[in-house]
């Protein structure tokens, strides 16, 4: 019965959804403010609805209600608590419907939450929201429904993949989708700018919040994702270039043009017309990495030859949506942006080749680039084989020779840019500031090559990084004037800082961390393949590693083979105890690497096959394939994604305290 | 073991490890090293940039297929026998075709592949040269 009235809430929130669409719009022609104002409620009962619907296929996973088809197939009885509940969005049918929450979720924050914004904006907005809602309720509802039945029920479940029985991935997809969907938000917010007749000249410091939240939760959702892999899969791999990577990658990269190109529309004149277009791109590229990834167009490890009318469900939301907003963008940017307002900076767009807006149009043109390129080499397998040219592959070594160029020239300029003033260049003076980080990065860049014996390219990289945080520091000391007074007073200036501020300063030392993370794990690290027999050992750079014993164990839902290694780090002894497992329910096998994690590197080890003792050996004890890796200074890489989150929450919550306490002291005023 | 990190859309995963099975093992086998760690390094990174024919997205180098590992028996040969790591290559695309290749060979087919960068980087380039050249000729 709750499954039925789950189904029937989902059918009601896409009714919900048309009327959304159409009466504030009709409202709008009309220009009847109670019309328009039903988008508000409309956009709240949605969310509840599709709450509901949620709520209700919860329930058939974690009391593992198996007369439903999705828990049937992917759940168990015997499965933790958490991954029962997990389950809901491990599926095709049951992520769509966690997206489709989030959908609305945003539709019914930004409905509740934007009260100082034009009641005929506000209408168009919710209503493109609805839009998108109509499409990804129908595509769930007609192509994918969560909610089918199966007659009789079995008396248990297929399960869940063992692999994804992780709390890393049991977070992962909601980060994710929260990323994807979020810049949905701006998407529609562009069309509500596009579509009014006299905008407001402040849209975009309405719009930057939100393109902030949704890069915030994407940068998460990809960090998260690449942490689960380096220590699930077993060898230590944390980027594969492989195409569902890059459907991730490619919001991202476009996303993170975005929140600096609304920046400049925000302080200035310049950009507005392209970060309209680059907002409705973005959301683009978002269903487009949808498409790519459930269509089965594409072979990855992950793709799956899927239901073709998914597929194209999937193009043809993504053309409708893409296109009505490029339609829209075509036809109305000119005039909107003509027509804003009361420009208060003056409409000279002019500016000097040292100015900051040269250096955010070129990390915008980098950036973009970058996106496009990735986009390219994504597809272009498809594009040669549709043309009948053959078949080609095109993997990490290509991605890794193109998309290094195109970072290399932001990883120079980002620490330069914060010092640039607006639209007026003073040239070389703006780096006064650099020179104590300039500094530091060519000594130490000195002192790695007269040390290590590593490629050039690698001492480049590990300069960047550097550069990049001694930089992002030198930012921090300018604006906080570091060099001048008592400790005190300069304390006191740096707490006071504003959010923005601290926001910049730790989301680019946190690429520089990343970088670092990257390059020193890359350059440094170190791989023992070895079959070894209990009590014999290998050498792993400065550690002695000794396989003691390998033992059988049994888990809550799973069977396993555990090695027990030891080895001392400083003269203290450490034990790893890797191991495979298999999942009798699920029938599959996975590796737990174990891995000692330290802040100057990991030591992960793995165990593989056994290796039968050979008939002419002396000694008929069975050895162990053994995987063992040093991977020095790994950790920065999730570490510097996590700043890099950071930088963007402080400035979004900086930014809503500030506006909370503008609109209080005006309450207080009045 | 995939090598791939296995995301977004969990679901992606499940169908496609419950068709094609899990796979603990890895790729590359103790054995399988060369004595000389010079030619050993060149082996890696051929095999890192080559395709593994039968598998979804793998390299050689990760894929635990029993071809992967002829392969790379293949190219240790090969390197044993003074091919340099060109004739590796040529070699084994001859046998199994430019769909082995993870690094795409620039050919007239390929060149809006190789290109791509440039074909969006010098556009902006130019608006923002336009724009800048503006901005000087208002202020004279």
């Amino acid at each position: 019965m709750i499954i039925e009235s789950g189904h029937f809430a989902l059918i009601m929130a896409l009714s919900v959804a048309v009327f959304q669409i159409c009466v504030p719009l009709w409202g709008r022609q009309r220009n009847q403010t109670s019309l328009m104002a039903m988008a508000k409620p409309a956009a709240g009962l949605q969310f509840l609805l599709v709450l509901w619907s949620f709520i209700a296929l919860t329930i058939a996973f974690i009391s593992s209600d198996f007369s439903v088809y999705l828990v049937a197939e992917n759940s168990h009885a015997a499965k933790p608590f958490l991954y029962k509940f997990a389950g809901v969005w491990g599926n095709h049918e049951g992520s769509m419907l966690l997206w489709i929450l989030i959908l609305a979720g945003f539709g019914a924050f930004a409905a509740y939450r934007l009260p100082d914004m034009p009641l005929t904006m506000r209408a168009s907005l919710l209503a493109s929201q609805a839009g998108l809602s109509v499409l990804f309720l129908s595509f769930s509802l007609f192509t994918s429904n969560p909610f089918a039945r199966l007659a009789p029920a079995p008396f248990s479940g297929g399960g869940l993949n063992p692999i994804l029985q992780d709390p890393a991935l049991a977070l992962h997809p909601p980060l994710l989708y929260l990323g994807y969907v979020g810049f949905s938000i701006a998407f529609s917010f562009t069309l509500a700018v596009l579509l009014e007749k006299k905008p407001p000249q402040n849209w975009a410091a309405w719009l930057r919040p939100y393109v902030l939240v949704a890069w915030v939760f994407l940068t998460l959702g990809i960090a998260l994702g690449s942490f689960w892999a380096y220590y699930e899969l077993g060898w230590g791999g944390f980027w594969f270039w492989d195409p569902v990577e890059n459907a991730s990658l490619l919001p991202w990269l476009a996303g993170t043009a975005l929140l600096h190109s609304v920046m400049v529309a925000q302080m200035r004149v310049s950009m507005r017309k392209w970060t309209l277009l680059l907002s409705i791109l973005t959301f683009g590229l978002s269903i487009a990495g949808t498409f790519l990834v459930r269509s089965g167009v594409l072979t990855s490890v992950h793709a799956f030859a899927n239901d073709p009318a998914r597929g194209v469900f999937i193009l043809a939301i993504l053309a409708s949506a893409v296109g009505l907003g490029l339609v829209i963008y075509a036809l109305r940017a000119e005039r909107a942006l003509q027509n804003q307002v009361d420009v208060t900076p003056s409409p000279d767009q002019n500016f000097a080749l040292t100015s900051r807006e040269t250096a955010l149009m070129v990390n915008n043109i980098f950036l973009a680039s970058a996106a496009a390129t990735v986009l390219i080499g994504t597809i272009y397998p498809l594009i040669i084989d549709a043309l009948g040219m053959g078949k080609i592959s095109v993997g990490a070594p290509y991605f890794n020779k193109v998309f290094t160029p195109l970072m290399a020239p932001l990883f120079i300029l980002m620490p330069v840019a914060p010092f640039l003033a607006w639209q007026k260049g003073r040239g070389l003076a703006a780096l006064k500031p650099l020179r104590a980080a300039a500094a530091l990065t060519l000594l130490s860049g000195l002192v790695l090559f007269f040390t290590q014996t590593e490629t050039g390219w690698s001492l480049l990289g590990l300069a960047a990084a550097v550069w990049l945080v001694t930089g992002a520091l030198a930012d921090l000391g300018k604006k906080a004037r570091l060099a001048q007074g008592a400790f005190r007073e300069r304390l006191q200036r740096l707490l006071r800082l504003p959010a923005q501020q601290w926001g910049v300063v730790l989301a680019h030392a946190g690429v520089g961390v990343l970088l670092f993370g990257i390059v020193a794990s890359t350059a440094w690290q170190e791989e023992r393949i070895v079959s070894l027999q209990e009590g014999q050992s290998v050498q792993l750079g400065d550690y002695d590693l000794r396989l003691e014993a390998v033992s059988k164990i049994n888990g809550p839902n799973y069977a396993a083979e555990q090695a027990r290694l030891s080895f001392d780090v400083a003269d203290e002894a450490q034990t790893l105890l890797p191991e495979r497992r298999f999942y009798p329910v699920e029938r599959s096998q996975t590796t737990e690497a174990a891995i000692l994690k330290m802040w100057r590197g990991n030591i992960y080890v793995a165990l593989g096959d056994r290796v039968p003792a050979e008939a002419d050996s002396q000694s008929a004890a069975p050895a162990y394939v053994i995987r063992a890796w040093l991977h020095p200074f790994v950790n920065f890489i999730w570490l510097g994604a996590v700043l890099m989150a950071l930088g963007g929450m402080v400035a979004v919550m900086g930014n809503a305290l500030r506006r909370g306490s503008v609109l209080r002291s005006a309450g207080e005023g009045e | 073991m995939h090598k791939a990190f296995i995301s977004y859309f969990m679901v992606c995963l499940i169908f496609c490890l419950m068709v094609f099975g899990p796979s603990p093992a890895w790729a590359v086998q103790p054995g399988e090293a060369l004595t000389d760690p010079v030619l050993e390094a060149r082996a890696r990174a051929i095999s890192a940039e080559l395709r593994c024919p039968v598998c979804q997205n793998q390299s050689i180098d990760d894929s635990d297929a029993p071809l992967a590992g002829d392969l790379r028996k293949l190219i240790r040969i090969r390197l044993q026998a003074g091919d340099s790591n060109e004739e590796v290559l040529a070699y084994i695309v001859e046998r199994y075709g430019e769909f082995t290749l993870l690094d795409p060979k620039f050919s007239a087919k390929n060149s809006f592949l190789w290109l791509a960068p440039l074909f969006f980087l010098l556009p902006g380039g130019f608006f923002l040269w336009r724009r800048l050249r503006a901005a000087k000729t208002i202020k004279d």
